[in-house]
């Protein structure tokens, strides 16, 4: 059985269809990237997915249930969501943040328990923000802020992580860092469905890309196909140039 | 100004652990503890000689000296004020939380107005004739959760407000509420006017050792149950959608936390009329002290509201004695000068934080 089941979905927000008619599966150990233009229905899509948004018509199934309609606790030991946006109300400590992940884990008031320390350690070194455990995140920089935040989402020890624009205002070799610890965690056995326009790293890590366009699944396959298929030119309006490196490997940019 | 920040920076130590919990709490308890049993010791004597400040001491323990009756007449007073102000804090603090506002406190979300209004409302049609001083109360707890609702409303609108636009639209509720009171002080007689006058300036004195008795328990039982949600106030700190995302329930979150606050702020305001600020002080200054997670910022601010609303109004009462200050009009007085400060602090830093 697939993890994550999407059957006939479609989403209206305000009156409108944002999400129309997509059905796709994710199995284990599999890393999708959604990729498609600005307010095509990604975010509404994976919002979706994580039972935020009730869906007008079609499934979702998590591990095989509704997360619309189990409770949250059981839905944040299965499937960890990040956001696009994320602002902190109050400045707690970057340890602070990163603990808030292991909420469904814990009892009572929640005091740490060293299981708890030191899943948030690890998640702090593959994020690698250790070093800033004790520092304030209202006076981490934009990318260092984002790194702490997926090393929340990583802290919740999910299953299936959806995480939305987790590379933007990273610098490159952060980016590619945190796809390779994202493709890391999908060898180990997790699976992650990851909205990104960084469609040079869709390529080096997906095992899928999703095209997602006018709330529709216009594309899905292995991600060169994708990236230079027709769907894609279309949606973008630009072509996507998918060639060799010198050294092995290959890189996607578009011309 | 920045000295002070970065120091509260340094006064942390990262996570909570059982051990900072107890021992903050334990420090928190004793001092609240402490200044219980020297307020009452506390005020001002006076004689042909001219007034003087007086500590009863031992004497106040002995029956039947003069010492232990004021001793057992300011006692009522002080246990009022503690249960007040650990209301108010408490309330407060999680307030703040819930709207993700530092600025989120009921005086500034204009709930001591609206309250107000209704408390002016019964005394004008004769409640309190009726009631004896439980109709006021009753009618002021109305207008508090009534208050509350409405801002709550305004505040769910378009998911979030920013902190600004919610304390203009408290601004706003008080102007109206006020306005109304007003109107209906203009059609009132002398007595009743006097009478509402002196409410809305809330007070302690007359304190009857009754009210006390019947606020105690609504009052733990409440603050209790904010300290229950402290960890799912903590999670929402990091916005609705993400404390879903951690597993928390947020809507039955935010029903709890509000309808509990809102009768938190209506049983203080009953007890003791519109005490300003201590909400707005307390979590804010404990914030930047102990840093901001919940688990143990709620019951210090509970403490520390208890602390202040003592050590006000041991000062109302001492400072321009024989004449008595109204308590609320203390609390004002500090509370004013601290929000302006909070203000243009974080018009410095854009951002709401709440760095206290």
């Amino acid at each position: 059985m697939a993890w994550l089941m999407l059957q006939d979905l479609t989403v209206a927000l305000g009156g409108r269809d944002v999400v129309r008619g997509v059905s796709a599966e994710v199995n284990e150990g599999e890393l999708v990237v959604i990729i498609g233009p600005n307010g095509a229905g990604k975010t509404t899509l994976l919002r979706t997915i994580a039972g935020l948004v009730a869906p007008k018509g079609g499934s979702v199934k998590v591990l095989g249930h509704d997360p619309a309609k189990v409770g949250r606790r059981v839905v944040a030991r299965e499937l960890a969501y990040l956001p696009q946006q994320y602002e902190l109300a109050f400045p707690f400590a970057v340890e602070e943040v990163v603990l808030l992940g292991r909420y469904a884990q814990q009892r009572g008031l929640g005091i740490a328990s060293e299981a708890d320390v030191e899943a948030a350690r690890q998640a702090m070194v593959a994020c690698d923000v250790a070093e800033l455990a004790t520092r304030r995140f209202d006076e981490l920089s934009g990318g260092e802020a984002r790194r702490v935040i997926i090393a929340q989402a990583l802290c919740q020890g999910a299953k299936c992580l959806l995480l939305d624009e987790p590379t933007a205002g990273l610098d490159p070799a952060h980016a590619r860092s945190v796809f390779a610890m994202l493709r890391q965690q999908c060898d180990r056995g997790a699976a992650a469905v990851i909205v990104t326009h960084d469609l040079d790293l869709a390529l080096r890590f997906a095992g899928a890309v999703w095209l997602v366009a006018g709330g529709r699944l216009a594309a899905r396959g292995a991600p060169a196909d994708v990236l230079t298929g027709i769907a894609t030119r279309q949606a973008f309006g630009v072509e996507i140039h998918v060639g060799d490196l010198p050294g092995g490997g290959r890189f996607a940019v578009p011309v | 100004m920045s000295g002070f920040i970065s120091g509260s920076r340094n006064s942390r130590t990262g996570r909570l652990t059982a051990t900072r919990l107890a021992f903050s709490l334990l420090a928190c308890l004793t001092i609240a503890v402490v200044v219980a049993m020297l307020a009452p010791h506390i005020g001002i004597n006076y004689d042909r000689g001219g007034h003087y400040l007086e500590f009863l001491g031992l004497d106040a323990y002995t029956p039947g000296t003069a010492a232990h009756q004021v001793f057992w007449i300011r006692v009522p007073r002080v246990l009022a004020a503690m249960l007040v102000g650990g209301a108010l804090a408490g309330a407060g603090c999680a307030l703040q939380a819930l709207l993700r506002n530092p600025l989120a406190e009921p005086f500034t979300l204009g709930i001591s107005s609206g309250s107000s209004l209704a408390a002016v409302l019964a005394i004008r049609i004769g409640l309190e004739g009726s009631l004896g001083g439980a109709g006021v109360g009753a009618a002021a707890l109305l207008g508090a959760i009534a208050t509350l609702l409405v801002v709550w409303r305004l505040a769910s609108i378009g998911r979030q407000l920013p902190p600004a636009t919610l304390v203009l639209a408290g601004v706003t509720m008080s102007m109206f509420c006020s306005a109304a009171s007003v109107l209906i002080q203009y059609t009132s007689n002398f007595t009743e006017i006097s009478r509402m006058i002196r409410w809305m300036m809330g007070g302690l004195d007359s304190m009857q050792l009754s009210a006390v008795g019947y606020g105690t328990i609504p009052i733990v039982l409440g603050l209790a149950a904010l300290i229950a949600y402290a960890r799912e106030l903590n999670a929402l700190a990091a916005g609705p959608e993400v404390a879903a995302s951690l597993g928390v329930a947020v809507a039955r979150t935010q029903a709890v936390v509000f309808i509990v606050s809102s009768l938190l702020v209506g049983a203080a305001i009953a007890l003791a009329g519109p005490i300003g600020f201590i909400g707005l002080i307390v979590p804010h200054a404990l914030r930047a002290v102990i840093g901001p997670d919940h688990r143990v910022l709620v019951p210090a601010s509970v403490f520390g509201g208890a602390v202040l609303l003592m050590v006000c109004d041991t000062l109302a009462r001492t400072v321009t004695a024989p004449a008595q200050l109204p308590t609320g009009a203390v609390t004002a007085v500090l509370g004013g000068p601290f929000f302006v400060m909070i203000l243009i602090r974080q018009k410095r830093h854009a951002a709401m934080w709440g760095r206290g």
